[in-house]
């Protein structure tokens, strides 16, 4: 039950926002990510932001599996 | 290949050639001999079963189901509690929708609603406030169960309850720490747990630097997972890398979501209304300082005492070894009962009814 999806802030309104996720919107809780502001993509669980995604970070991942990669056919 | 990432779209994470170059990237490392490796949470357990990863791995790496699922470890007891507050005509219990079909010593909350109890699923402890506000000659308990991932939602809700003083609305808490529990774990040693794939959405709120403890004091490593079978495999990929050279590192292969210090402001929310105590496990017993309780300012809101319960210590159903399960010490279809008096229509123990539970896992994708 520790499943966490990602959704986009349309707008922020006090402690809560407007988050859209797959096509639709929820108002959701964004007391645990004070610092989030609209555009930012969050994890939403059980209605609450819980983390703002990192998208530096998912690209280095994706970076390195690129590196992987090429190690690969390197050595194949 | 060379695209940006793009938020909404996880596909990159979820490739097929990406998944099998990181298979083949496993084998190349693996040292030979059995190894087992442990991953910590239920939905960890879920997504291996349904991706069908098992089967891209050396024979001898075993993925072994830990102790991660939240509804699987509430004990019978806090069960009984909420079947009995169910039982009651003023009260109405609260609930996130996994707990519902979950055995008690003789009933579930599902089979008190089918005979007219009001049993309400929650999306997010904040509907709470609500039901309570328009309905004030009622009372409302909430099952509070979950791990760090979902305790902060519900320590805002309880603020909430108090700062709108909303009498009629109480917790009856079983929510329950990771990282004890890995100890724990560590500490029996009858598994041989040579690598923890570290739950990503605990570690969203607690940070990969939280597994430091556990993995120096056991010399074990531990790797943070996402939750797409490319985050899945890239995590196994470091943990058998760090087994074969003999490293016991913390590593974190989830970091667009988990930063090393976690989130400090969710942490602090759950601090604020909770505490540690020593807590049951279902089937593996008592755990030090491994659940909470509501701090002193905030214990006017608990379900047990308000209610006056005393939880009664249940006796298993006989033949169900969910306890061997979440320790790791066997795999679901080693239990006797596991796919023939057990199934998750007619589920015996509590690893059968959730959906992240490890018997059901297997029983849903068996054969993959
Ligand atoms: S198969 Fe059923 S009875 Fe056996 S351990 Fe799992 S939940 Fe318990």
């Amino acid at each position: 039950m520790c499943l966490a999806i990602p959704g986009k802030i349309l707008y922020k309104e006090g402690d809560t926002g407007k988050v859209e996720l797959g096509g639709v919107t929820r108002e959701v809780g964004l007391q645990l990510v004070p610092e989030s502001k609209a555009g930012d993509w969050v994890l939403l669980h059980a209605g609450f932001a819980i983390q703002v995604v990192d998208e530096e970070e998912a690209q280095a991942t994706l970076d390195l599996l690129e590196e992987f990669f090429k190690a690969e056919t390197e050595d194949g | 290949m060379g695209e940006r990432f793009k938020p909404g779209d996880l596909s990159g994470f979820k490739d097929s050639a990406r998944v099998r170059m990181l298979s083949e990237r496993i084998y190349s490392f693996y040292p030979g001999g059995e190894h087992k490796i442990m991953e910590v949470c239920g939905t960890h357990t879920m997504a291996i079963a349904r991706y069908g990863l098992r089967g891209l791995l050396p024979k001898g790496l075993v993925l072994l189901s830990g102790p991660g699922c939240p509804v699987c470890v509430t004990p019978a007891s806090i069960i009984d509690a909420a079947i009995g507050l169910a039982g009651t005509k003023t009260v109405s219990v609260l609930t996130f929708g996994d707990m519902l079909s979950v055995p008690g010593s003789k009933s579930s909350l599902e089979v008190m609603r089918s005979k007219g109890a009001d049993v309400r699923v929650l999306y997010s402890a904040y509907d709470m406030l609500r039901m309570a506000d328009e309905e004030r000659n009622r009372q409302f308990v909430f099952i509070s169960v979950g791990f760090e991932t979902t305790t902060p939602g519900t320590a805002l809700a309880v603020m909430e309850v108090k700062k709108r003083g909303l009498e009629n609305v109480s917790f009856l808490v079983a929510n329950r720490l990771v990282i004890p529990a890995m100890d724990a774990l560590m500490r029996l040693g009858e598994v041989g747990i040579e690598g923890f794939l570290c739950p990503g959405h605990v570690s969203v709120i607690i940070g990969s630097d939280a597994y430091r403890a556990v993995s120096s004091t056991h010399g074990v490593p531990c790797t943070v997972a996402g939750f797409e079978p490319v985050d899945i495999l890239l995590a196994i990929s470091d943990l058998t890398e760090q087994i074969k050279s003999g490293r016991h590192e913390v590593s974190n292969c989830y970091p667009r979501a988990v930063r090393p210090e976690g989130n400090e402001a969710a942490r602090r929310t759950a601090d604020t209304v909770f505490e540690e105590c020593d807590a049951e496990w279902r089937g593996i017993g008592t755990i030090p300082l491994s659940g909470l309780v509501l701090r002193p300012e905030y214990r006017e809101y608990d379900a047990l005492t308000r209610f006056g319960i005393r939880l009664l210590q249940v006796e298993e159903p006989p033949g169900c070894r969910c306890g061997d399960v979440l320790k790791g010490l066997i795999l679901p279809p080693e239990c006797g009962l596991f796919g023939n008096r057990c199934t998750p229509d007619r589920p015996v123990g509590p690893c059968m009814v959730s959906s992240e539970g490890s018997c059901s896992a297997y029983f849903k994708y068996k054969g993959i």
